[in-house]
């Protein structure tokens, strides 16, 4: 996805550059042919090129866009609870998807390697972490999956149009919070 | 994956790169660039869309008539001005007093406007709610200013900025001519082959005509589609909820005869399936109206039947 919107930009700002190289030599062209600055004419007749009302209304538009800013929009939305949960739900698919391949990846590879990641060194390696850090990483990987999973359920239900009202979508939310922690907690516990 | 569709995107560049850069374009190709992931922070810094120089760093324009009983409230506002392309936005505070000052966030900067600064610019028209000029961006939250009380606590200041993700043409004022043009790509009108049977009017029941309740009442401030992250990154390309809401409008009115038609524009991965259920639409749509349940009646409509 990165990639492909990469390559895409690069192609659109190396079209890009053409035009605005464009605008600029005819106002050198000016600036030499008609050098007594008394004489200068700064609108109406121009030599070089002749355009219509139309056309040079448009040109001064496009000039002005080259330089109009795009207005602030991630960092001074508010924090609501749609959008933050929106995104979470993208992190944490992409953490468990992720986290999957990955594994998945060294496990396939691990024999060739000489590393031992069967279930038995697994667990044995992890009962040699101290508990704070067990409890932690048990915790997160646990409310990742729980959250995943509540999130999806929420998302089953909008997609038959229902549940999709400003209050029951508030409520939603904050149940899939509280339930994903209170579920993953007790994940922690087994 | 990604590498065979940026492949296949460059040598569709070669063969037509000015027409695809054309491609549902508002501004000129060479601005499109600004649209992007969140991500590429790289490019985000090269671009123009750069941060707002903040207030601390600018002046504050005070009240002009002094009075002691005064309920002083701070208001910063986004600035930009086309005269001097090269400048950085910028966070302008003004002060303003509100026992002077009328209700409404609109009733601000009309003073603002009148009596501290003529410069200042935005859009109005109606003051009631019914035009949709006065959109922005107001603590955070899109609505519109006539609608938007200002919250009396003196204390907390309030900050205005220009609709979200939009290219500013000056201060408060977006560039809507994409947002336009999508409404125009969905044909808002009615359709219809077969003459009307009694040869004057289409009529329809009651029952079908309480269908467009809540879609009709519309007024395309673009409020929603521009608190919309899927909007913001892919506004080329996805509708966005104001123009879907106004697709399902026509979708839905028993007496256009092309629904099939219009469903089948959206046969496609950006213009309707963008939408990932954010949900900010309808919660901040001023005029209460629910852009998500449309959409999402689209898409069930789309799969079902």
């Amino acid at each position: 996805m990165l990639s492909q919107r990469v390559a895409q930009q690069t192609l659109r700002r190396m079209a890009a550059q053409q035009p605005a190289h464009r605008f600029v030599a005819p106002a050198a062209v000016l600036r030499t042919s008609n050098a007594i600055a008394g004489q200068r004419r700064w609108a109406a007749s121009h030599p070089v090129e002749k355009m219509s009302e139309g056309e040079a209304i448009n040109k001064v538009l496009n000039q002005q866009r080259l330089r109009r800013p795009v207005s602030p929009h991630l960092a001074i939305y508010q924090p609501q609870i749609t959008w933050y949960l929106s995104i979470l739900h993208r992190i944490t698919g992409s953490l468990l998807s992720g986290g999957f391949y990955v594994f998945g990846a060294l496990y396939l590879i691990a024999p060739a390697l000489g590393w031992h990641l069967e279930s038995a060194s697994l667990a044995a390696g992890f009962a040699a972490w101290p508990v704070i850090l067990q409890f932690l990483s048990k915790f997160m990987v646990g409310w990742t999956f729980t959250f995943k999973t509540f999130q999806g359920v929420r998302h089953l239900i909008w997609d038959t149009a229902s549940m999709i009202t400003n209050p029951q979508v508030n409520k939603s939310g904050w149940f899939v919070v509280g339930a994903s922690a209170v579920s993953a907690l007790a994940l922690c516990f087994l | 994956m990604a590498l065979r569709i940026a492949s296949r995107r460059l040598a569709l560049a070669q063969q037509c790169a000015p027409k695809m850069l054309r491609r549902g374009m508002a501004t000129p190709a060479s601005a499109i660039e600004h649209t992007k992931e969140p991500l590429s922070a790289t490019s985000e810094s090269l671009s123009a869309s750069r941060p707002p120089i903040p207030e601390s760093k600018t002046t504050t324009v005070k009240e002009p008539h002094f009075d002691p009983q005064a309920k002083t409230k701070t208001f910063h506002i986004y600035r930009w001005n086309p005269d001097e392309p090269t400048s950085k936005p910028k966070m302008q505070s003004y002060t303003l007093d509100l026992n002077k000052t009328g209700p409404m966030m609109l009733d601000a900067l009309i003073r603002i406007k009148n009596e501290v600064d003529p410069t200042l610019t935005f859009r109005r028209s109606c003051r009631e709610g019914i035009c949709g000029s006065c959109a922005m961006n107001i603590d955070g939250v899109n609505t519109l200013a006539c609608l938007c009380r200002i919250p009396t606590e003196t204390t907390k200041e309030s900050r205005i900025y220009p609709l979200p993700h939009t290219y500013v043409v000056k201060d408060l004022v977006p560039d809507l001519t994409q947002f336009y043009k999508q409404y125009k790509s969905i044909k808002p009108y009615l359709q219809r082959d077969t003459p009307p049977e009694d040869g004057r009017e289409n009529r329809q029941s009651k029952a079908d005509r309480r269908k467009l309740d809540g879609l009709y009442e519309c007024i395309l401030c673009a409020c929603c589609s521009t608190s919309c992250p899927s909007y913001w990154w892919n506004s080329e390309e996805y509708l966005g909820p104001a123009v879907l809401l106004q697709s399902y409008r026509w979708i839905a009115d028993s007496r256009d005869e092309r629904t099939a038609e219009r469903k089948d524009m959206f046969q496609n991965s950006m213009s309707l399936y963008r939408c990932h259920t954010i949900l900010n639409c309808s919660r901040t749509c001023p005029k209460g109206l629910n852009p998500a349940l449309a959409i999402a009646e689209i898409k069930k409509s789309m799969a079902v039947a």
